[in-house]
């Protein structure tokens, strides 16, 4: 059974008065990850063709084609993986 | 106890810790609205209740070069030793802790292609005969000389600068530190100046033609070195970095480090362009090339 570790190589916090936070996916498997949050997320807007604007559950988010993606004001971690496991798994 | 508002945190977290400890005062000289310091403030505040006065040689976040040999003879006249922070400046220009009449400063291993978990902390040496060992263990002693009527071990310290290096050292972090300061004796620490001077130059001139962005600190290639902070209209530092990384381009996100400075700009964050000996004007060139797709969102 597939779990978030399988696609998510790290999380960061970011420094700032922002506190986004910013997951790494793996490098082998972001390809995979991307396409599935695009099927479940709602793509509000497409950025130069490497940002992707989303939306799921109310939250948005960003998705870079490198394989980072940019979730802003998330409570805690549970929130997070919450999020990440509607989208991956 | 006197420090910028500048700092690194770093040169804050360390110093508001100990005057707990201690119950000394620790005060702030603020900055002026581009980041550099302001002079009037720092010397006014400067008295002869004073113990240290601390200053970066050079500001980790706009680059802007502080003149502390100016401010070590204010500190001195008022019988303060001045600490310098030197982690931007010794590894980017030539430095010479005598002609600044400088008590102290101290810099990484990690800013200077050398190994991390290492650096260096300059004393004077008077001053450093004069304290004690803030740490013991083997080495930094001489003698331990048990004496069986009063149960009790007398110790005298060893000499500089051993009295201050208790225990096993970090052999290997040291080599590799020297190897890093040979390398870039070698290279010449004037050159590494200039090309980062150069580097810098060329880049401002390119980046302030951009209309999204907005770079902070001082602009003047005379009083900065190769560090170069901003932010662009519409989108977080971290939008921006992750922007450049998708092009093999790394820049530092946040506060580097230095919230208050963040504060008195007012930013929530900002991206951190910095060069080194190792760019070059085509890696420049790549970056403003991405930057002008950014300006084109």
């Amino acid at each position: 059974m597939a779990t978030i570790d399988d696609y998510v190589s790290r999380i960061e916090g970011t420094c700032g008065a922002e506190k986004d936070v910013i997951v790494i996916f793996k490098y082998e498997k972001k390809d995979e990850a991307i396409a599935k949050i695009l099927k479940r997320a709602t793509v509000k807007n497409k950025i130069a063709g490497i940002i992707l604007e989303l939306t799921f559950q109310g939250q948005s988010f960003r998705v870079y084609s490198s394989g980072k993606a940019i979730f802003r004001s998330i409570k805690n971690r549970e929130e997070l993986n919450s999020i990440l496991a509607g989208l991956l798994l | 106890m006197l420090v910028s508002i500048m700092e690194h945190h770093s040169d804050i977290v360390p110093w508001e810790i100990i005057s707990k400890i201690k119950g000394f005062k620790l005060k702030y000289s603020n900055v002026n609205d581009d980041g550099t310091l302001d002079y009037a403030d720092f010397e006014n505040k400067l008295c002869d209740k004073t113990k240290i006065a601390c200053l970066s040689h050079v500001s980790n976040v706009t680059g802007g070069i502080n003149d502390v040999k100016r401010i070590a003879k204010v500190a001195h006249d008022n019988g303060a030793l001045m600490l310098v922070d030197g982690a931007q400046s010794v590894p980017h220009m030539p430095v010479d802790v005598r002609d600044l009449d400088v008590d102290f400063l101290a810099f990484s291993g990690h800013k200077m292609l050398g190994p991390t978990g290492i650096g260096v902390l300059y004393g004077k040496k008077e001053i450093l005969e004069k304290m004690d060992p803030f740490q013991g263990g083997g080495e930094m002693i001489r003698e331990v000389a048990y004496n069986r009527d009063k149960e009790h071990c007398g110790m005298v310290w060893n000499e500089l600068p051993w009295k201050f290096e208790a225990g096993t050292p970090n052999i290997s972090g040291a080599i590799g530190l020297g190897a890093a300061v040979d390398y870039l004796e070698n290279i010449g620490m004037d050159k590494v100046l200039e090309h980062e001077k150069r580097l810098t130059k060329y880049t401002l001139e390119r980046m302030e033609e951009s209309s999204k962005v907005t770079i902070h600190g001082p602009r003047s290639i005379s009083e900065k070195l190769g560090i170069i902070p901003f932010t662009v209209e519409g989108l977080s530092s971290h939008d921006v970095a992750l922007f450049f990384d998708n092009y093999g381009i790394m820049l530092r996100s946040g506060y580097h480090c230095a919230q208050p400075l963040h504060q008195i700009f007012k930013l929530e964050s900002s991206a951190r362009l910095s060069f080194y000996v190792y760019n070059t004007e085509t890696e420049i060139d790549r970056f403003l090339e991405v930057l002008k797709e950014i300006d084109q969102l």
